[in-house]
């Protein structure tokens, strides 16, 4: 049994053995390029993994619910498109704009999400999956399929994310304060707590008082806030917002979720999970380039790292139901 | 639309007058076929082409297009330029075989058809234009690396996919240059490929220049790679030590250029091409061309056109772009 298998079987915890298994990742990174394992290579993972990690954040926030938003990255090409537009017509709003716009603008389209899985009761991956298409088809509507380039962007709208604040970039303290105050909430409010009752046990959740309908919206529009937000960081940070932007990214978001021991099937997460699983990923996407290993050799490879990394976490996963209404539902009286 | 309504005026009035003596009999007419209109890229393309009418003397040109870019709109103007009874008709074409029923007929009428930048199939016309090719793009990218290298030093690829044929081609040509004696003290350390996501293409520009710390140049031959490799080099306060170079629209790359990253790069001038395709059709007319494989062509200050065994010609290496003229050209494509 490798070590952070035994570690989890030890605890009980999944993410201690996810952050292991990226500090023995980071070891083996750094046999080959020892330049990875500085202070200032690892800011620049951070950084570059925020937007990453907040979408992994927001992705599991409905997927705690047993739902899924396949339409994250679409959100985040929709959103980053719009305010991109907004910075070429209004050079001169300031960077405040931009932010509140883009969490407003990205709250709406997750909301539109919210009102037929909660409301109309469509099945999410359904909805998602339309959406998916027509927030990339309104990419193409909003720009007339031309591209927004740096000299067309107002240079507060680019310049902001890499800024720097007490030495770190605004991007990374965007994350830093984001994933906190998203871990607060789904710890100590009941808002938050009850997106795990309904994911657990939708019925038992009724039954509680839970009101399912609400929650299902809220969960699906502030994970929508959150890929609006993502949104303009990402099209400022490139300072480049073109039609295809973050294409195919949702399904990068989920596999962060699972890596980071969210279950599909609902009602289990945790922020940090899902965070590490992101800071994962990350550190595949940004090490891999620095390996000089071949193309097609560094897709199977990182391909074949999360499958470790999923291996080790479903048999920690393995040992225990967590969630006490399942275990209710489980041992009928 | 100014431009259209003048063409229209003119067709109207053409076909007022029929083909009877309203013209001198040795004025040349020439129409210009594009894919649509409201077309910089077009627009551009006819400056170029009245600039050899002007030198020409003699020629009558004629800009025409569709509004949306379809092959049934070009059918349909191709067989309105036929019945005006033009000498001559220049065409980007929509579709390369859907036009050619109709190109026949023109030719058969004695009319010259000629395609340039989007070509017809072989059989459908006289000659093609091609803006440039493999070769001349593969030995410009190396030129515009060496200089900004300075002549020596270490310079690097960011492509889009593996996958691509043109990159992939390009990348070849530019191997083989490199592989010329007098190009020996630049050193290709790699080629990494960034799929065309400002996100990997970012991620790959970073990994190059943790690797190798003395790379002068990195050569993107895609748009979106050479905009994520000047971000990426801002971004590290690399400018002025690391070069980007590669091929880009002028209206995208204006920002990098400005911000010192991308000292040059280059894509084809469509001014010039629309003068070398109004020169061409000129000398089918006047001067005895007839498109066999190797004939020589002379077109004024672009030289000599050679047409190789599929009656194709290639103008010129890409036309290089820099901080003297990209702002102007920003306007155009």
């Amino acid at each position: 049994m490798n070590p952070a298998a035994l570690l989890a079987t030890v605890t009980g915890r999944r993410e201690p053995a996810l952050a292991l298994l990226i500090v023995l990742l980071l070891v083996l990174i750094g046999l080959r390029a020892p330049f990875f394992i500085t202070l200032d290579s690892f800011e620049g993972v951070l950084t570059d993994t925020s937007i990453l990690m907040m979408l992994a954040v927001a992705e599991m926030l409905v997927i705690l619910t047993r739902g899924i938003d396949l339409s994250l990255a679409a959100n985040v090409a929709l959103t980053g498109m719009a305010m991109a537009l907004l910075s070429q017509a209004y050079p001169d709003l300031p960077v405040i704009a931009y932010v509140v716009g883009a969490m407003l603008f990205g709250a709406g389209l997750g909301a539109f999400n919210g009102f037929f899985v909660a409301v109309v009761g469509l099945p999410p991956i359904v909805v998602t999956l339309g959406t998916l298409s027509m927030f990339r088809g309104l990419v193409f509507v909003l720009s007339g399929g031309a591209w927004v380039n740096k000299h067309e962007m107002s240079v507060t709208y680019q310049t902001f994310p890499m800024n720097r604040f007490l030495g770190l970039p605004h991007l990374l303290w965007i994350a830093i304060i984001v994933i906190p105050l998203m871990w607060v909430f789904m710890r100590h409010t009941k808002a938050g707590r009850s997106l795990y009752a309904i994911g657990g046990n939708p019925q038992a959740a009724r039954y509680v008082g839970v009101p399912v309908a609400a929650r299902l919206f809220m969960a699906y529009a502030l994970a929508g806030l959150i890929a609006g937000l993502s949104g303009y960081l990402w099209t400022a940070r490139f300072a480049i917002a073109y039609t295809e932007i973050a294409i195919g990214l949702e399904l990068v978001v989920i596999a962060a979720c699972v890596i980071g021991g969210v279950s599909i099937a609902g009602g289990v997460g945790t922020i940090p999970g899902a965070v590490l699983g992101a800071l994962f990923l990350g550190i595949i996407a940004n090490a891999l380039p620095v390996m000089g290993w071949s193309p097609f050799w560094k897709q199977a490879i990182s391909g074949a790292i999360i499958l470790v990394a999923v291996v080790v976490n479903s048999r920690s996963e393995r040992r225990k139901g967590k969630i006490i209404v399942r275990r209710a539902e489980e041992h009928p009286r | 639309m100014k431009r259209f309504v003048a063409t229209a005026v003119a067709a109207a009035s053409l076909l007022a007058f029929g083909m009877s003596s309203a013209f001198a009999q040795d004025t040349v007419r020439i129409a210009m076929l594009v894919k649509n209109l409201g077309n910089g890229f077009f627009d551009s393309a006819f400056d170029g082409g009245q600039e050899a009418a002007a030198e020409l003397g003699n020629i009558e040109l004629i800009f025409t297009a569709p509004t949306a870019p379809t092959a049934e709109g070009q059918i349909e103007i191709i067989s309105n330029l036929i019945a005006q009874g033009v000498d001559a008709i220049i065409i980007s074409a929509n579709d390369p075989t859907a036009l050619i029923p109709v190109t026949k007929r023109a030719m058969a009428r004695g009319i010259k058809v000629l395609s340039f930048d989007s070509g017809i199939a072989k059989e459908g016309r006289l000659m093609h234009l091609n803006p440039s090719n493999n070769e001349l793009i593969g030995f410009k990218q190396i030129v515009m690396a060496s200089d900004a290298a300075g002549g020596a030093g270490k310079i690097a690829i960011l492509s889009a996919t593996a996958q691509a044929t043109n990159q992939n081609i390009w990348i070849e040509e530019m191997r083989k240059e490199l592989a010329k004696p007098e190009r020996a003290s630049l050193d290709l350390v790699d080629v990494v490929y960034g799929d065309d996501q400002s996100d990997k293409s970012y991620q790959e520009a970073l990994g190059l220049l943790a690797r190798f710390p003395d790379l002068k140049v990195i050569i993107a031959p895609t748009t979106v790679g050479i905009a994520a490799a000047a971000q990426a080099v801002r971004d590290k306060g690399l400018v002025g030590k690391v070069f980007v170079t590669g091929l880009g629209l002028p209206s995208e790359m204006k920002g990098h250029v400005e911000s010192g990253a991308v000292l040059s790069f280059a894509i084809w001038n469509p001014i010039d091409l629309g003068y070398t395709a109004t020169y061409l059709a000129y000398q089918f007319v006047k001067g005895g061309a007839t498109g066999a494989p190797g004939e020589k062509i002379k077109v004024g200050r672009m030289g000599v056109m050679t047409i190789d065994e599929n009656g194709e010609a290639a103008m010129a290496e890409p036309f290089t772009f820099d901080a003297s003229n990209v702002a102007k050209f920003a306007e155009i494509f």
